[in-house]
């Protein structure tokens, strides 16, 4: 990757590489020198304490209710499909 | 420690479905005809599939159009489906599917040279250093979301994202799924994938 050639990463270019780097998607050197980079720097560690972070959030929004009227209007759809097939 | 640090991580990714079952039991259940286990498979996936329709078409009513097509060509489907696929790939691939027919949108590739930064360069020094560096708020999230109040506004977040972005946070982020499995639905290269995802994502961390 462009970025990492040359010498240590910069604040810049790592928060560009955080989801390749959740991905798995890093080669074996890129991710060293992502890793060595956190290492050394806090925010950069916060920074992705916090993508994981809006990675876990987003996962537990779930589904809003039906209402109890589409509840009844799919009831009667897979009716009406249930009755075709016959 | 307080409790939401101890929960942060070992909680299951939706704790509301974690206790239901499983999508291969209620497909079980549906494939004998029991019209309750479809309402099931409705209550978990309607909203989250006009979400994703809404993406493609230009309005909230033609998105619930396109999902109730959508239920209507999975029961039609529902004796063909091999189970190749998970059953959740295979439903939002039909409504996608659906979405495309029904839709203005063009979907083209999208150039994955050069994106732009997902962090405002003026937070950084001449550098590349953080000169504004990320204010801390994980704690703060964590207590809003177990008080309720965040899911909504997250809802909103995510409905904002420009549509490429929001397709994919939805798929990978809301309903879990793998990357792999996403390329599949929506027809992406792993490489625009996961650029859609970064920017989609960063974007995301920006509004907490």
């Amino acid at each position: 990757m462009r970025l990492l050639r040359g010498r240590d990463l910069v604040c810049q270019q790592a928060v560009e590489l955080v989801t390749d780097y959740l991905e798995g998607a890093l080669s074996r050197s890129a991710r060293r020198r992502f890793e060595a980079h956190l290492a050394g720097c806090p925010h950069c560690t916060e920074y992705l304490a916090q993508m994981r972070e809006t990675i876990s959030l987003t996962g537990r929004v779930a589904p809003e209710d039906l209402t109890p009227q589409m509840r009844d209007e799919f009831v009667d759809l897979y009716r009406r499909w249930q009755s075709e097939q016959q | 420690m307080s409790r939401s640090l101890f929960w942060r991580g070992r909680r299951p990714a939706r704790p509301i479905l974690a206790m239901m079952e499983s999508d291969g039991d209620l497909l079980l259940r549906l494939r004998s005809g029991d019209e309750r286990a479809f309402v099931g498979l409705v209550e978990r996936y309607h909203e989250p599939m006009v979400r994703l329709a809404a993406s493609f078409v230009p309005s909230q009513a033609v998105a619930e159009e396109v999902v109730q097509d959508t239920w209507l060509a999975v029961l039609r489907g529902l004796a063909g489906f091999e189970g190749r696929s998970s059953l959740k790939t295979w439903l939002f691939a039909i409504c996608v599917n659906q979405a495309r027919k029904t839709g203005t949108r063009e979907h083209r590739s999208i150039p994955v040279a050069d994106p732009e930064p997902v962090v405002d360069p003026s937070r950084f020094d001449a550098s590349g250093g953080w000169s504004a560096p990320p204010e801390h708020w994980i704690e703060v999230a964590e207590g809003r979301m177990e008080a309720g109040k965040l899911a909504d506004r997250i809802r909103t977040w995510i409905d904002v994202l420009p549509a490429r972005q929001r397709e994919v946070v939805l798929l990978r982020d809301v309903e879990g799924m793998s990357g792999e499995e996403v390329c599949a639905v929506l027809a992406l290269s792993d490489a625009n994938q996961r650029v859609l995802l970064h920017r989609g994502r960063s974007r995301l961390r920006q509004l907490f």
